[in-house]
């Protein structure tokens, strides 16, 4: 296993208290930090890690806090998106959960680059437990001068809240999330200005992931150079992958960036191989968001060479042989799956999500999931195929946030790789009847067919 | 100031304008349609995107193209900026993909609308739509409701433009009224059915591109393109008492506000005016009005058509159905 740079003190009994975070070294980063560095320092040290986000779309931490506006006269913010409801991530549950203070540590350093005095951790509601914990951890944070007036009696001061959401996966989309902070209805807002300059109540704003804050704190502990030395080119750093579906060990990973994707299926310190030895046949690798890739091309790029964990590697061949790292949800596929029902399934997701605001993905989601539904329950016909993939490029680009983008790519590269199936489903409404058909007799391609009747 | 060029023709305007707003200053064929943008309710736009436009150069310092399709009515422009509407492929292509989307889950019940014949969606999918429709699924379905005593809500026919709620946000005291549920489940409503009364709370029927909100005074009285529209006035303490009269004989079947070229009122009207004078002798009458937008009613009763005219525009919808630019519309009556 690689470096551990988050979940070092994981398994640590009682890490989640201030006391044993603390002898593990913990809230070192704030001191050294306050006492001697000045905030654009810290800024800098970001900067140079490399350090990108890791909420999904990868834009550089030290980039987009240098944006923020520090010549208005308003009060500025960091706010932290804990919303996680991306389908096949659970990377910030598992942190916040775990190792809370390290969130908190993370808000506070950060904050401090910011110069924000008040903070805020902007969590799905579907954590409410995570809330108490999260609480806990900065009460704590609070008695220990970490939090409120003078921390460490420096004259810092911070004050910092969690306020959860109604479940909403749309207000994980950082205007999204403003809008909902301030307690409006969470539709995103149109873009200009960014958040950096108009953000949280019209001031300026940085919404950071909660892995994003959490990696501050090693990279202020051992510098950001130190930090850029892990990982691949542009993709430093280690990275929390939440590994699901048909593999041996699920869970959540703490990987060095630039992991081959075929160690990390199989090698035992990962996933552990595949759940029942079947044949691998696709991999979702950044949350359900992003292009569905056929075994042959996540393990490999259509150039023939080995396939990283990282962004540039994931994202190879662009959204004809690629896909994106996005969030981290890795979900692997093996042969019993249907691809039409998963793909029915993920659409149904976007469709129930949708904020409505813009017309292309209010509209364009239910129909595609209504066509994928008809298909997959053997009511579709030939032309649904090219239907299906013209909706989602009429959505895509066309709408105000990147949902309708989400929406539109899973479908696009599901039909682009795995057409055959979903001809199939057209041609054998007999044979799909059954909702587990490819864990009876899993899918063979039409030429294959041909050769076993 | 900014030069721009919209559909190849330059202009100058102020910094801050918006795309949208510069081609209507250039006006004619090259101004984006809009369904959602009001010039006069803050925070309009941006929702509908059937006023998307391609930005060719972004600017004169930076003249590299904007990586997606923006909207119109809410990107401003910049010095040198070069903006394609009707001679870009892309976008005719992309306003296809709106309208189709706005009509899927649309009741598409025109014959028995009070909206007909000045509807902007009915507009819009002439010009911009497709004849045949390839959505095969059911469509979304709401109860009517009243939104107070004198307006009717047709939830199936609303196309989300949130314009009504800004009416109610902005023109009225109280906030009864907004956007409940989320994504095609998204519906209008006053909260907790409580009544929507107060002065101005009728301007939304006007602000209502489509017949989702209908006036309950006039509904099912007459199509209005058999009624005749007379610009009138009265004194008035609340407003202008600037409108227009629809009259049927020398019966007043309903009074509106003036709405300009591109539907939107420019001095909304209160209540009173709106519906409890509907005598012709309540008003001072200015003249028959003029109504200068591409509707049934801008036909003025069906003025004659030449079949050569008819024949091109029939098939320049042919060309449309197989997807290729169109030149511009040009309107049937001469
Ligand atoms: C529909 C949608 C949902 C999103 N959900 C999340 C989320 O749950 N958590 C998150 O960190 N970012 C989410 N994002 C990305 C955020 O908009 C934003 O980019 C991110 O919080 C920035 O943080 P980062 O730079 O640290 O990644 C979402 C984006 C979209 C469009
Ligand atoms: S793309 Fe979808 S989620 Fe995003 S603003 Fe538009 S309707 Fe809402
Ligand atoms: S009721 Fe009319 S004005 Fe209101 S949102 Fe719907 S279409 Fe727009
Ligand atoms: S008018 Fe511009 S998006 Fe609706």
């Amino acid at each position: 296993m690689g470096r551990q740079l988050l979940l070092e003190h994981i398994a640590e009994p009682g890490i989640e208290t201030f006391a044993v975070y603390r002898k593990k070294g913990g809230y070192a980063s704030v001191e050294k930090a306050l006492k001697t560095m000045t905030p654009d320092q810290v800024t800098e040290e970001v900067k140079i890690s490399g350090l990108r986000g890791r909420g999904g779309a990868g834009f550089p931490a030290g980039m987009k806090w240098s944006f923020l506006d520090r010549k208005s006269e308003k009060p500025r913010y960091l706010v932290c998106n804990a919303d996680e409801s991306e389908p096949g991530t659970f990377k910030d549950r598992y942190l916040m959960e775990k190792i809370p203070h390290l969130l908190i540590e993370g808000m506070i350093t950060g904050s401090y680059a910011l110069g924000a005095k008040t903070s805020y951790i902007y969590i799905r509601g579907e954590y409410m437990y995570i809330v108490g914990i999260l609480e806990k951890a900065i009460d704590e944070a609070y008695a220990n001068g970490f939090l409120g007036k003078n921390i460490l009696g420096t004259d810092y001061s911070l004050d910092l809240y969690v306020h959860p959401g109604a479940g909403a996966y749309i207000c994980g989309e950082e205007t999204a999330l403003l809008e909902s902070l301030e307690g409006k209805r969470g539709n995103p807002r149109l873009k200009p200005p960014f958040p950096a300059v108009s953000g949280l109540y019209a001031s300026p704003t940085v919404v950071n992931n909660v892995e994003t804050i959490a990696a501050v704190v090693p990279i202020i502990n051992n510098g950001g150079a130190e930090y850029a030395k892990i990982g691949i080119g542009k993709s430093t750093g280690t990275k929390l992958i939440s590994a699901s579906g048909h593999i041996k060990k699920p869970g959540v990973y703490e990987i060095e960036l630039g992991v081959p994707v075929e160690e990390f299926i199989y090698s035992d310190q990962y996933c552990g191989g595949m759940l029942t030895n079947r044949p691998l046949k696709a991999v979702v690798a950044g949350g359900s968001s992003v292009p569905i890739l056929p075994a042959d091309l996540i393990l490999k790029t259509a150039k023939g060479e080995k396939r990283l964990m990282t962004y540039e590697s994931l994202s190879d061949g662009g959204f004809v042989s690629g896909s994106m790292l996005g969030s981290g949800g890795f979900i692997v596929m093996d042969d019993t799956t249907c691809i039409v029902r998963n793909l029915w399934s993920f659409a149904r997701f976007y469709h129930h999500e949708s904020c409505g605001q813009c017309s292309p993905c209010r509209e364009g989601t239910g129909w595609m999931e209504k066509v994928l539904h008809r298909i997959e329950h053997g009511h579709g016909h030939m032309g649904d195929i090219d239907l299906l993939v013209d909706v989602a490029k009429k959505i895509e680009g066309n709408t105000i946030c990147p949902l309708g983008d989400a929406a539109a790519w899973p479908v696009a590269s599901a039909i682009r790789h795995f057409r055959e199936e979903f001809e199939y489903h057209v041609k054998y409404p007999e044979k799909i009847k059954n909702p587990k058909h490819f864990a009876i007799e899993p899918f063979l391609s039409e030429k294959k067919l041909e050769l076993v009747n | 100031m900014a030069k721009v060029t919209i559909d190849g023709v330059e202009i100058e305007v102020p910094d801050g304008t918006t795309i949208l707003n510069a081609a209507r200053q250039i006006g004619g064929a090259s101004v984006p349609p809009a369904m959602c943008y009001y010039s006069s309710l803050k925070g309009s736009g941006g929702k509908c995107r059937v006023c998307l436009v391609k930005v060719a150069q972004g600017s004169a310092k930076d003249p590299r193209p904007m990586p997606k399709l923006v909207a119109s009515c809410s990107t401003n422009v910049m010095d040198g900026m070069v903006v394609q509407n009707l001679t870009s492929p892309e976008v005719l292509e992309a306003r296809k993909g709106v309208v189709e989307f706005l009509l899927i889950n649309h009741p598409l019940d025109c014959p028995v609308c009070d909206q007909a014949g000045e509807c902007d969606l009915q507009n819009l999918a002439y010009e911009h739509g497709a004849a045949k429709t390839r959505y095969e699924e059911d469509r979304r379905t709401f109860e009517k409701i009243d939104i107070g005593d004198k307006i009717k809500l047709h939830m199936t026919r609303c196309i989300l433009c949130y314009r009504c709620t800004m009416v109610a946000d902005q023109l009225t005291e109280k906030r009864v009224h907004g956007v409940m549920n989320r994504g095609d489940a998204s519906e209008i409503s006053t909260y907790i059915s409580k009544a929507v009364d107060n002065d101005f709370s009728g301007n939304m029927i006007d602000v209502c591109p489509v017949g989702a909100l209908t006036d309950k005074t006039f509904r099912f009285k007459s199509r209005v393109w058999f009624t005749k529209p007379l610009d009138a006035h009265r004194n008035c303490t609340k407003c202008s008492g600037k409108v227009v009269l629809w009259m049927k004989d020398d019966e007043v079947l309903r009074v509106s506000a003036r709405k300009d070229q591109y539907g939107e009122v420019k001095e909304f009207i209160c209540n009173e005016c709106r519906y409890d004078h509907k005598t012709l002798a309540d008003w001072t009458v200015e003249g028959p009005r003029h109504i200068d937008r591409s509707s049934v009613i801008a036909q003025n009763h069906y003025e004659k058509i030449d079949l050569s005219t008819l024949k091109k525009e029939i098939d320049r919808q042919i060309e449309f159905q197989k997807g290729k630019p169109v030149p511009a519309p040009k309107t049937l009556a001469q």
